[in-house]
This record gives structure tokens, C-alpha cells and sequence, in this order.
């Protein structure tokens, strides 16, 4: 089983983004569930979401406390909170930031996602951004069912940009 | 028996005839009445019934509680004591 | 055609909602249960649904106007949860003694105070004694699946009880995972239509439904629905396994579910999504050559007492997990009602998971070693901190 962590701030769509990688799983044909960090939800305060992939029927219904991967959306967080609390050593990281971090322990990867989302969406709106980055850096899942599962969650236009936005990042991760 | 939810399916059901409880009785006087329904309005029962363009008290149910004849504006309505 | 979607429980209780039909929908939004209601008016909005949205000011009175409409005859839902079931209590009592076959989502959560919006089941199970049948659901799917049922077993004649079905709040509402959505088609030819023959409106026949039922008549009618909790049973058992032809999914024998508990010396006994961690767990251990079981309680009213005794019988120690206190006793209400039945066992009790604290593996572990070891009839509350 694959557990998944993102950070992000309270109308970032961290929750969304867990929910858009569990649905790519099952995309991929295997088993997902996706959940937020169960706390008072207020715009602007650290969250956390969670997903988890197996190839079997997810019957696990505690928390994560030790993931495989984090995924980090807002810079700003790096120095309030330990986003690698429980990350399992070696595991990877992927942070949106313009700045070059490498977190000792870790196999950090950095993408500009605001620059991305700002360039394809017009918005600073990064959580499909960073999930293109994610399924490049893991493969944990298909680009193609990640495109799948950005466009059935947003409507049609939102979700076609989005779409365009994951690939973007996906290609610019890849390269690196 | 007790019926499921305990409906009851048989209207004006009520087998108990209150009009035994009586001690004073009204008499409606219909030629003094002005059909002004103050009695049919106020009766708690609903013992006061129209018949014929007049109307009528109800025995059967009537418990004898006179608030007719305290609400009959032209005094229409008088109380004796029941007989039985 | 069904087809899988990736949704959170509340969604899917709303989904199951409209598969059943349903005539009317009164209820009162409520964290964190809102999204189902919010997803029912959306339907009614849009029309993908018949139904009629009465918007009311509260619980109490969307309770109401639920026994309203299902006394003329229509088949009605409701959702709550919390401090919204609580102020349902004193209309529950009405629903069940009139027989009124209203099916409700709870998504269980705890009761203030101090104010806490999460996980336990201290609210559901405060209602235990109101005439409701109570279905507790382990995922997403088994919640869908359980409204879908819970229609079938509250209209069939010999039961005309109304029907909670719980799911843990947060943990299942807000949770999303694949659940299978069954034909539209399939599911209403499997509830059917409601045509009740004791409660409906006519000016035809009328009659008069929630009357005075003096000392000579009120326990007859008490007691009437004792028997339908009997006869529900039976019902809940035979739904469950028509289901499971129709649609491929069964939930234990319908009442209970038991996991490795042939081989078990330990077995847990416990309610709603902690028991797919007690199963990992459970699985974990046999690896290493540890066995221990689980009985799931999926109907609490009835409780299956025949039925959980049977399944229990080789076991030595019953570990009874509770998600809820009653005050007073330091126990919980689960193990108040089974400890009496299984007086020929070793039973101990475990308060968990109240206010939303996370009941982790090594919480259930620990559970499994202090119920080997430990006396009979002893409680633990299981994470507490020092203070």
C-alpha cells in the first residue's frame, strides 16, 4: 500500500487534489481512498489531505502517519510545520517552491507550480499543477489517468486547463 | 386487539356517549334564536348542529357544560336541571 | 448499468436516496453530515429526483415533518447526525410507535461539551432505546448498500419500523472511495413501491393515526413493536441474502460478520469502519502465526443476541470495543448489553475513539494483548493521556 500526504493551506485545494490522485488510481485500476485531515477547516490555515493506493480493497481507516511521499503546495509552510514528519527515509518529496531545498534524508524535488499555474491557469491555483509533478517524480499513477480524473471533477473548460496544467508539469519535471 | 401504529379506522368512533354526564341541560328556544352561531362556534363539543336553517343541540354528546347559554347573545338558549 | 464511482459516504447515502425513490426529504443540515442534504436538494433542484424538499428551521422539526409524510403514505428520509439526532429524541419514540417506516443517515459523531464535531457513537447509540432499527456501516459502499436495504426491511409488513443506518462521521462522510452505483432500475425493483396498508391517507377512509392509547391499550402497543424488532430479524437476514443475489454484495449474515473467529481464542467485537482496521490488523498477526477474530455487530437494534452468542462460542476472551460511555458504569452500552449474555466468557471493555481520536493498529493491538491478560469485566479507556 502507497500513502500519499499533502500539505497545503485552507483553499488551496489539498483535499481536492488527494481526492483528483485517488480517483486517477482507480483510473489505473487499482484501490483508493482519499481523506482530509479532520480539522477545522478555515481559509488561509495549514491542512493536510491524505490518499491511499493499494491493489487491494483499502480496508485501513486510521490516519497516516507514516507516507511514502508529501507532497508540499505552499513554500510559506516549510518553516512553521515538519512536512517530513514520518516520511519514511529516502522517500520523496516534491515542494512547490522557486527556490533550490533539499531536505537532508530525502529525495526532494522542487517545481515552480505557482509560475506554472499562473503561465496555463491565469490563476495561482496549484494543486493540479503539483499533481503533474507528483505522477512524474512517482509514476504512481498514469499521466493519462490523472488528466482523466483533473477533467470529471472540474467542468468542462476548468477542467481541460487544468488537464494541460498537470501535463506541463509533468513534462517540466521529467526533463529536469 | 391493538392495531399496528394504533390506528384507528372506524370514524366517530367514540361508543361513549357523553351526553350521560349531564347534570344541567340547555333548551334552545328557536324562535329567539338570531342564528348569530355565537353557541355553534363556542359549544366544545360541536354538539350545536344546523338543521332546517335553525339549529339544534345534541343530546347524545352534550355534557351540559352551558357555555351556550353564558354565549347567546339574545338569551335563546336557557339551562334546567336533567332528569333522569 | 452500475457504475463505480469515487465518492465520499455522505454522497453516497444521498445516491441511495434517490436510487429508493424517495417521496420526501426533510432534514436539517448538520456537520458532517451537510453534503448529503445538500446533494438531495441538488437533485430535487435538477430534477433527477421526484421528491418533495421541506426546508424546516430544525431537527426536531425535520423529524416531523418526516412522521408527517410517511403517515399519508410517502416513502421519506431524513439525515442528522449529533446534537441534531439528540434534538430528534423525543420524536423518535413517535416514529416507531406509529409505525412509520422512515428511513434515516446518521453520521455519527460526538455530543457536546465541549464542542466536537468529530468521530464517535455516543449520539446514535443515546437513541437505543427508541424503537429505531439501527444498521451500523464498516465503508461507503456498505452505507449505500444498507439505505438501499434499510427501505426493504422498514416497509416489509411484519416489521413497519423506522431505520437508522449509521456510518462513522469524517472517517466515512469525508472519505472518498470507489462505490459501486447500482441501475437505477434494478434498485427500485428491488425496494419496490411503498403501498402501506395500515398507514396512508384517504379521504375515503379516514382514519386516525397517533392517538391517545390509555393504560388499557399502550403496552399492547409496546409490545407490538418488540415482536416487529423480532420479526426484523429474520427480515434483515432474508434482505441481505436477496441483495446479495441481485447485486452481488452480502454484509455478514445480514446482523453480525465474523472475521478468523474460527480459529480465535481472542475475538473483538465492535461497530462501524474501525472493524476494516481491526481486519489488517487481524491479518497482520496470522502472518506472524497469531490468531485473533472479529465479530462485526452491524445491527445493534435488534441485537443479534442468538446469533452473536452462537458466533462466540469458542471464544475464551471477548473484547468489546465501545465508541461511546455510559456514565456512571464506566462502561460502554454495547458491553452493558452483551456482558449479561456471555457470562460464561472472560469480557472486558475498551472505550476508543471518542471525539474523533484516531484508533490506530497499535491501538488495536494493544487492545488484543491487555484482552489475553487481563481480568473479567475490566474497562480501559484506550489512549488516554497522563494528567
Amino acid at each position: 500500500m502507497i500513502e500519499i500526504r499533502f500539505h497545503g493551506r485552507g483553499g488551496q485545494g489539498a483535499v481536492t487534489a488527494a481526492q483528483i490522485l485517488a480517483k486517477a488510481a482507480f483510473y489505473d485500476g487499482k484501490f483508493s481512498q482519499a481523506f482530509p485531515f479532520f480539522g477545522v477547516e478555515r481559509r488561509g490555515a495549514p491542512v493536510m489531505a491524505f490518499t491511499r493506493i493499494d491493489d487491494k480493497k483499502i480496508r485501513l481507516r486510521s490516519q497516516i502517519y507514516e507516507p511514502d511521499y508529501v507532497v508540499v503546495q505552499d513554500p510559506t509552510l516549510l518553516d512553521t510545520i515538519d512536512v517530513t514528519s514520518g516520511l519514511k527515509k529516502g522517500g520523496k518529496i516534491v515542494i512547490n517552491t522557486n527556490k533550490d531545498i533539499k531536505l537532508e534524508g530525502y529525495d526532494t524535488y522542487t517545481i515552480d507550480a505557482t509560475d506554472v499555474a499562473l503561465e496555463v491557469l491565469g490563476l495561482p491555483i496549484v494543486n493540479t499543477v503539483i499533481l503533474g509533478a507528483f505522477t512524474g517524480v512517482t509514476g504512481e499513477v498514469t499521466i493519462d489517468s490523472l488528466k482523466k480524473a483533473i477533467m470529471d471533477t472540474f467542468p468542462k473548460k476548468l477542467g481541460e486547463k487544468n488537464a494541460k496544467a498537470a501535463e506541463v508539469a509533468y513534462n517540466m519535471i521529467k526533463e529536469e | 386487539m391493538v392495531t399496528v401504529g394504533t390506528i384507528i379506522y372506524e370514524p366517530g368512533n367514540s361508543t361513549n356517549k357523553t351526553g350521560s354526564w349531564r347534570v344541567f341541560k340547555p333548551i334552545m328556544d328557536k324562535d329567539k334564536c338570531v342564528m348569530c352561531e355565537n353557541c355553534f362556534i363556542f359549544c366544545p363539543e360541536g354538539c350545536i348542529k344546523e338543521k332546517d336553517g335553525k339549529f339544534e343541540i345534541d343530546y347524545d354528546y352534550c355534557k351540559g357544560c352551558l357555555i351556550c347559554v353564558n354565549e347567546c347573545p339574545v338569551k335563546a338558549i336557557s339551562s334546567i336541571r336533567e332528569e333522569k | 448499468m452500475s457504475k463505480v464511482k469515487i465518492i465520499t459516504g455522505t454522497s453516497a447515502a444521498a445516491e441511495a436516496a434517490r436510487l429508493c425513490d424517495v417521496d420526501v426529504i426533510s432534514a436539517y443540515p448538520i456537520t458532517p453530515q451537510t453534503t448529503c442534504v445538500e446533494k438531495l436538494a441538488e437533485f430535487v433542484a435538477n430534477g433527477e429526483l421526484d421528491a418533495e424538499f421541506i426546508k424546516v428551521e430544525s431537527e426536531h422539526s425535520a423529524i416531523s415533518a418526516c412522521i408527517g409524510a410517511s403517515a399519508t403514505g410517502a416513502r421519506t428520509f431524513t439525515a442528522t447526525s449529533s446534537q441534531g439526532l439528540a434534538l430528534m429524541h423525543e420524536v423518535l419514540f413517535i416514529a416507531s410507535g406509529m409505525r412509520l417506516p422512515i428511513v434515516m443517515m446518521n453520521a455519527n459523531r460526538a455530543l457536546s461539551a465541549p464542542i466536537n464535531i468529530w468521530n464517535d457513537q455516543q449520539d446514535s447509540i443515546s437513541q437505543r432505546d427508541t424503537g429505531w432499527i439501527q444498521i451500523y456501516a464498516a465503508d461507503n459502499q456498505e452505507t449505500l448498500d444498507s439505505i438501499i436495504q434499510a427501505f426493504k426491511i422498514a416497509e416489509n409488513e411484519k416489521v413497519l419500523l423506522p431505520v437508522m443506518v449509521n456510518l462513522d462521521g469524517f472517517i466515512l462522510t469525508h472519505t472518498v472511495e470507489p462505490v459501486e452505483l447500482p441501475d437505477e432500475e434494478e434498485v427500485r425493483d428491488f425496494v419496490g413501491i411503498y403501498e402501506p396498508k395500515h398507514a396512508y391517507l384517504d379521504p375515503d377512509r379516514p382514519i386516525t393515526q397517533g392517538p391517545v392509547g390509555v393504560p388499557s391499550c399502550y403496552m399492547e402497543s409496546k409490545y407490538n413493536v418488540q415482536n416487529a424488532m423480532n420479526n426484523a430479524e429474520k427480515v434483515i437476514m432474508d434482505v441481505n441474502e436477496e441483495f446479495a443475489k441481485k447485486f452481488g454484495r452480502k454484509y455478514g449474515n445480514g446482523l453480525i460478520e465474523t472475521y478468523n473467529i474460527e480459529n480465535a481464542e481472542t475475538v473483538l467485537v465492535a461497530m462501524g469502519s474501525v472493524c476494516g482496521t481491526i481486519k489488517e490488523v487481524i491479518d497482520d498477526l496470522k502472518q506472524e502465526g497469531k490468531e485473533y477474530g472479529l465479530l462485526r455487530i452491524r445491527t445493534y437494534r435488534p441485537l443479534p443476541i442468538n446469533h452473536i452468542r452462537e458466533a462466540l462460542k469458542n471464544a475464551k476472551n471477548i473484547a468489546i470495543l465501545d465508541k461511546d460511555i455510559t456514565f456512571g458504569m464506566n462502561k460502554g452500552a454495547v458491553y452493558t448489553d452483551l456482558a449479561g449474555f456471555l457470562k460464561d466468557k472472560k469480557t472486558t471493555n475498551y472505550i476508543v475513539g471518542l471525539g474523533g481520536r484516531d484508533i490506530r493498529q497499535d491501538d488495536i493491538k494493544e487492545i488484543m494483548k491487555h484482552a489475553e491478560k487481563a481480568e473479567d469485566g475490566e474497562t480501559k479507556w484506550m489512549g488516554l493521556k497522563e494528567q
